[in-house]
């Protein structure tokens, strides 16, 4: 139960990632100019009749924002009480705290009129946020909490490649962040190439901010690809890893698409919110990758959670690996 | 990193929180500004009336300029019932002749010396209206309060993003209106509305009484000038500025022509 609701919280904090997408790539973020409040009402209970224009992905996301804090604050609390873990309790107590600080780094950079950095920041401290949520979910999940008492993945390969390959994405999504909050989408017009070449004409920081992300795109694609190979070599029969190694495969291929036709359209909102939807999501399938090439190193103690778990054989009973 | 993160957090909830309890609002922003004026600078000249000339002018545009861009007001169910008709752009308004070109912002830039001039006691006024800012460019003193009006039945928010002067951006809930003042000159100043994309507008705030804003036939009008030579600059919004010096003696009227050339050429006169 507690998996569930922490892969609901997870799930919940995907479709805010897509609500604060949504909020740039329309340019809505000083639509409510006001924060806490709603052109002056208790955001909670702002008419829905004015819910217009930006106001609509602006207001659309704080509500959004507050649902997620106020599911986090069950989140830590439910693993506070319910999870013997002792680094799980405080998990989720980071959790909360990134969450609060997000809603006040999203506060501070309306009331500041959305100054680079901070808003940087705000999208950097989502996509940790985000990356909490989706460990909580894979720390609870039966599957992790069976492969405590199991033989594990112990491959310092796969543990430093999958490792690298999470920060070097995370790394991305800052300078993808960055490109975003200093309006540099359009400073190369054209894809693949640049200025009709390979290498762009002529400088200036904007054009350096973009040119840094199509570079990252080709570092994060062979990292996810060196991943990826490590797995399905080292490691095809362990399905916990051949399963996200393929999805990230899978995802970097659509990232990369949706990279080149944000550029290609002149910013279309739809292609531009998913590019950072799916940002977010080959970000966290690498980190299930890198947590589950750690899992060896992690400390034990699932005791009674283990307990509640019906034995392994008789889920196999019910659903047979086909394998 | 964690610490880091607290102290960031901290830091900026007691930012927030003394902002939001100081009431950093619309009105506190708005009539705060002390006005600058120069009318009582010991040191300055004031025009003779008996003497003072007039510059006179078309601004026009030397070939095509691309057609205003379509607005969907879609967003906006008010916005969408106050505009049947097909909506564009206002960035470039060519007169039926296809050359005079309209909402351009023609000023003194320099050549005024140490003269100095009353303070403004009349008000100048933006209007949102039909999702749209009326006018769309006009120039104001710096130390004169602007009135900024919401007519329409929905809302609007005002964002101000100036170079020099101070940034702000006013929550305007219908109907109302708010205040506000520019300290410095500044030519010129951008509004838009972040509710509905398309509306943008621009203030030149000015030191001096000497500013136009060209009609749909391109003409403006400088009046009472003193006797001398001054730098006269033409601002449009997309193609850019050109200027030009002009000479005018005593109870003159001069007439002069700035040629705005799109598409990259450089500008004439």
């Amino acid at each position: 139960m507690l998996h569930r609701f922490a892969t609901f919280v997870a799930g919940c904090t995907i479709l805010l990632v897509l609500a604060g997408s949504l909020v740039t790539s329309t340019a809505s973020g000083l639509s409510v100019p006001d924060w806490p409040t709603t052109y002056g009402w208790n955001m909670f209970t702002f008419p829905p009749q004015h819910w217009v224009g930006g106001i609509l992905y602006e207001h659309s996301h704080r509500l959004i924002a507050s649902t997620v804090g106020f599911l986090t604050i069950i989140l830590a609390a439910w693993l506070w009480r319910a999870d013997p873990r002792r680094w799980m309790k405080w998990l989720g107590v980071a959790a909360l705290g990134a969450v609060v600080a997000q809603g006040v780094l999203g506060g501070i950079t309306v009331l500041f009129f959305l100054p680079a950095a901070i808003s940087t920041a705000h999208a950097g401290l989502a996509e940790i946020f985000f990356c909490i949520t989706v460990a909580i979910a894979l720390f609870t999940s039966p599957g992790w909490i069976r492969g405590d008492s199991a033989v594990k993945v112990d491959d310092r390969v796969l543990r430093n490649v999958a490792t690298a390959t999470t920060i070097l994405i995370f790394a991305q999504i800052l300078i993808g962040a960055t490109m975003r909050h200093t309006g540099a989408g359009l400073a190369i017009p054209d894809f693949p190439l640049m200025f009709g070449h390979l290498m762009p004409t002529h400088w200036d920081p904007k054009i350096a901010i973009h040119f840094a992300h199509r570079v990252g795109a080709l570092v994060v694609t062979l990292a996810a690809i060196a991943t990826s190979a490590h797995v399905f070599y080292h490691h095809r029969v362990r399905r916990e890893l051949t399963r996200p190694a393929a999805l990230i495969l899978g995802l970097v291929g659509l990232q990369v698409t949706l990279g080149a036709l944000t550029v290609l359209s002149r910013r279309d909102v739809s292609i531009n919110s998913a590019h950072v939807v799916v940002g977010a999501l080959v970000l966290a399938t690498s980190l299930v990758i890198m947590l589950r090439s750690w899992h060896a190193r992690f400390p034990q103690g699932v005791g009674s959670l283990l307990q509640n778990l019906p034995a392994k054989g008789q889920i196999l009973q019910k659903a047979p690996d086909p394998t | 990193m964690r610490l880091q993160n607290f102290w960031i957090s901290t830091v900026g909830l007691a930012l927030a929180v003394s902002m939001v309890a100081c009431g950093g609002s619309k009105e506190t922003s708005s009539t705060s500004a002390t006005p600058e004026s120069p009318a009582g600078t010991a040191a300055g000249q004031k025009v003779d009336a008996a003497t003072a000339g007039n510059v006179t002018g078309t601004v026009t545009v030397d070939g095509a300029v691309p057609k205003n861009e379509a607005i969907k007001m879609n967003a906006d169910p008010a916005c969408m019932k106050a505009n049947k008709d097909p909506q564009f752009q206002e960035t470039y308004m060519v007169g039926s002749d296809g050359k005079s070109l309209g909402n351009v912002f023609v000023y003194v830039k320099d050549g005024l010396g140490n003269y100095v001039f009353d303070a403004p006691t009349e008000t100048a006024k933006i209007d949102q209206q039909n999702c749209r800012y009326h006018p769309h460019v006009f120039g104001m003193r710096v130390g004169q309060k602007l009135e900024i009006v919401n007519s329409d039945p929905t809302m609007h928010n005002i964002h101000a993003m100036p170079k020099t002067n101070s940034e702000f951006n006013t929550a305007e809930p219908m109907p109302m209106k708010t205040e506000h003042v520019f300290n410095t000159k500044e030519v010129m100043v951008p509004f838009k509305c972040d509710v509905h994309g398309w509306m943008n507008a621009y203030v030149g705030v000015m030191d001096n009484p000497y500013y136009a804003v060209t009609d749909k036939d391109g003409k403006f009008e400088l009046k009472s000038l003193p006797p001398g030579t001054y730098t006269i600059e033409a601002w449009h919004e997309k193609l850019g500025v050109t200027s030009q010096s002009v000479t005018i003696g005593a109870k003159e009227t001069k007439d002069v022509t700035f040629t705005f050339k799109p598409a990259g050429a450089s500008a004439t006169n």
